[in-house]
């Protein structure tokens, strides 16, 4: 069996963002990156079903050289290889530039199962795994909660709002993408980074998988016009001190506004 | 709470591999989610070790992670230093517990032991299935080790221990207790296993620092041991020196842990922190401290740093071991000292962690070398003349 497991390195969750100089996104420089907390539990499911059994873990991920790091990462956790798609020509890429490149992956590899994160920290749009599960001709599943597999299939349950949940059997292969709090992730070991070292990593470019018009700003549909920072509104009270302190000053607040 | 982010003013992440900075990064995520929420009430209730997360430190491969084969992760030693940084950012009874693990125990049997003696313990201490502790200090010895009275005598083949050994991490805890002792061939290591008879490991009670830290002492009374529990390759002073030698390497970058946990909590506090209409970041005094705090844990990053690259380069000396031994915790302790100053009243409550690193780099500061000792051996180094 071999999976297939997408990630992308978004900036570290406590990275302080500054908007860019034409205000399209934000600057890179100097903050630190991590992977997507939603592909963690992707690919921490992938590392499940290698433990089980037999299986091969792919990760693979698109971006400039501080992508290694996020691949490296992943393979000390114990995936087997990686692929990295560094190429300043994606740069730019809409979800759909993004989704076809990783779906050239996929077709190269030919997985019995993609995972990915349901969404990433930064986008938050959650448009590239449905669009990989079209272009490769699998079905999908998104918003993952848990799994389980028999011949050919794979019974997800998905999240719905107001915490329904919905059971759906979906033929391998498939692509899932899956909700934060799947599974309790594993931490590298350092052996595994020490092993990380040797195991394989190949670097493409767009034009290697064929979808150079695709990607870039270029190749997107999508442009992002503006991004800022929402003013800071008036009002707000910070309060300070011990535990205690902040948890009587609270309460007194919640009195005096007549809440309780 | 956010993550701890740690200082690198001078960009020298940029001078770290991938692996060592996904050591560092990997471990900085273990000790906020694991350690962290549980070491406060360790040291509030009865001074202990978390003992439970033994198994997960042993997965995560932190145990002899510089040592090669037997199981180990076989680290850099800038990797292995960051991993210590990372420790003492949690806490130096969780550095301490690594050291004494790999620089004192798993060190010695790796370069002085028998075959026998490396298959039989080092993968176990490795896997944390077997613990270790490391005695060479005495009531009457400390900073002058080499007078030990602890001796061990030739008997049948084999060989009897008397003496007493105080101050000793993980002492009652450990499987195995690395000794060293006079014999009539000078200063040699022997492996004794716990349970011996006639050896004896109370613990050391009313400690006010390194309190998520087990101490204890170790009393020998013509305790037997087999003839293969000598270490044969230590001989003289030389082998438990070059221990120390190990664990002052680590401890430089773990009190820079110390320094950074302290240095991130007070920045935080004296920005939220209201005195006098303006938040207390905003005073000249506070921002006088903090700019102390960050060039001093700055300038002790670099000296890690070179020595690191010196050591995986086998030019090591141990006087630059020394060196940053010296400096980093006298540094660290006063960026704890300032910090706790800065919290105020604060401070001295265990919501904030500035006087739990404060009290336990006390210890830091005293044990492994104290600061005094190191500075004599800068001093011999530089004069070629050895002061009384």
């Amino acid at each position: 069996m071999k999976i297939l497991v997408c990630l992308k390195q978004v900036p570290h969750q406590d990275a302080r963002l500054d908007v860019n100089g034409d205000g399209t996104w934000i600057k890179e420089d100097g903050i630190k990156f991590e992977i997507n907390s939603y592909d963690t539990y992707a690919l921490e499911e992938a590392l499940r079903i290698k433990d089980a059994g037999e299986a091969e873990v792919v990760v693979a991920s698109i971006g400039p050289d501080r992508v290694t790091q996020a691949l490296r990462t992943a393979l000390g956790m114990g995936a087997d290889r990686a692929v990295h798609v560094n190429d300043a020509a994606c740069q730019g890429s809409d979800a759909l530039g993004i989704a076809k490149t990783l779906a050239a992956i996929a077709k190269e590899e030919s997985p019995d199962l993609i995972l990915m994160g349901l969404m990433s920290d930064d986008g938050n749009a959650s448009a590239v795994p449905p669009m990989v599960a079209e272009l490769v001709g699998m079905p999908s599943a998104t918003a993952v909660v848990a799994t389980e597999r028999s011949e050919g299939n794979i019974r997800v349950e998905r999240e719905l709002e107001g915490g329904a949940v919905e059971v759906v059997d979906v033929p391998t292969p498939c692509l899932l993408a899956v909700q934060s709090g799947l599974n309790q992730v594993r931490y590298a070991s350092l052996k595994g980074i020490m092993a990380a070292k040797k195991k394989p990593l190949d670097v493409k470019t767009a034009a290697d998988l064929g979808v150079a018009d695709a990607v870039g700003t270029a190749g997107a549909k999508v442009k992002i016009e503006k991004i800022y920072q929402p003013l800071r509104g008036e009002g707000a009270e910070i309060l300070s001190g011990s535990t205690d302190e902040i948890v009587s000053s609270l309460m007194n607040k919640i009195k005096e506004l007549g809440l309780l | 709470m956010a993550d701890f982010a740690g200082i690198d003013f001078l960009l020298l992440d940029e001078d770290y591999s991938d692996e060592e900075l996904i050591s560092r990064d990997t471990v900085r995520s273990w000790v906020s989610d694991r350690f962290l929420p549980v070491i406060q009430e360790h040291i509030r209730k009865d001074g202990s070790f978390p003992m439970e997360l033994v198994p997960e430190i042993a997965e995560l491969g932190l145990f002899g992670a510089n040592l090669h084969g037997y199981g180990c992760a076989g680290m850099n030693n800038v990797a292995y230093g960051l991993v210590m940084q990372e420790l003492e950012r949690g806490d130096s009874g969780l550095r301490s517990f690594a050291s004494v693990q790999g620089s004192l125990c798993m060190y010695p049997i790796h370069a002085f032991g028998s075959e026998e003696q490396k298959q039989e313990w080092l993968p176990k201490m490795a896997a944390g299935q077997a613990i270790g502790c490391f005695g060479l200090t005495e009531p009457d010895f400390g900073s002058y080790a080499q007078g030990m009275r602890t001796k061990a005598e030739r008997k049948n083949g084999g060989w009897v221990l008397n003496g007493t050994k105080r101050w000793i991490t993980n002492g009652s805890l450990a499987h195995v207790a690395i000794v060293w002792a006079q014999t009539e061939d000078g200063v040699r290591g022997f492996l004794v296993p716990r349970g011996a008879a006639g050896f004896e490991a109370p613990d050391i009670k009313g400690k006010f620092s390194l309190r998520g830290s087990v101490t204890s002492e170790l009393y020998f009374k013509d305790v037997e041991l087999p003839g293969g529990a000598m270490l044969p390759d230590a001989k003289g002073m030389k082998g438990p020196l070059s221990c120390l030698t190990q664990a002052r390497y680590g401890i430089a970058w773990g009190a820079l842990g110390a320094a950074m946990a302290c240095f991130e909590e007070v920045v935080e506090y004296s920005k939220q922190r209201i005195v006098q209409g303006g938040p207390l970041a905003a005073k000249q005094l506070t921002q006088a401290k903090l700019a102390d705090m960050f060039t001093e844990i700055t300038k002790g990053q670099l000296l890690a740093l070179r020595v690191a690259r010196l050591k995986d380069e086998g030019k090591l000396h141990h006087t630059m071991v020394s060196m940053i031994k010296r400096n980093n915790v006298d540094i660290a302790l006063t960026v704890a000292r300032n910090s706790r100053d800065l919290l105020g009243a604060n401070g001295i409550v265990d919501d904030y962690q500035a006087m739990r690193h404060m009290v336990n780099l006390e210890t830091v500061r005293t044990y492994e070398g104290t600061h005094d000792i190191h500075t004599l051996i800068l001093g011999e180094h530089i004069t070629g003349m050895r002061a009384l």
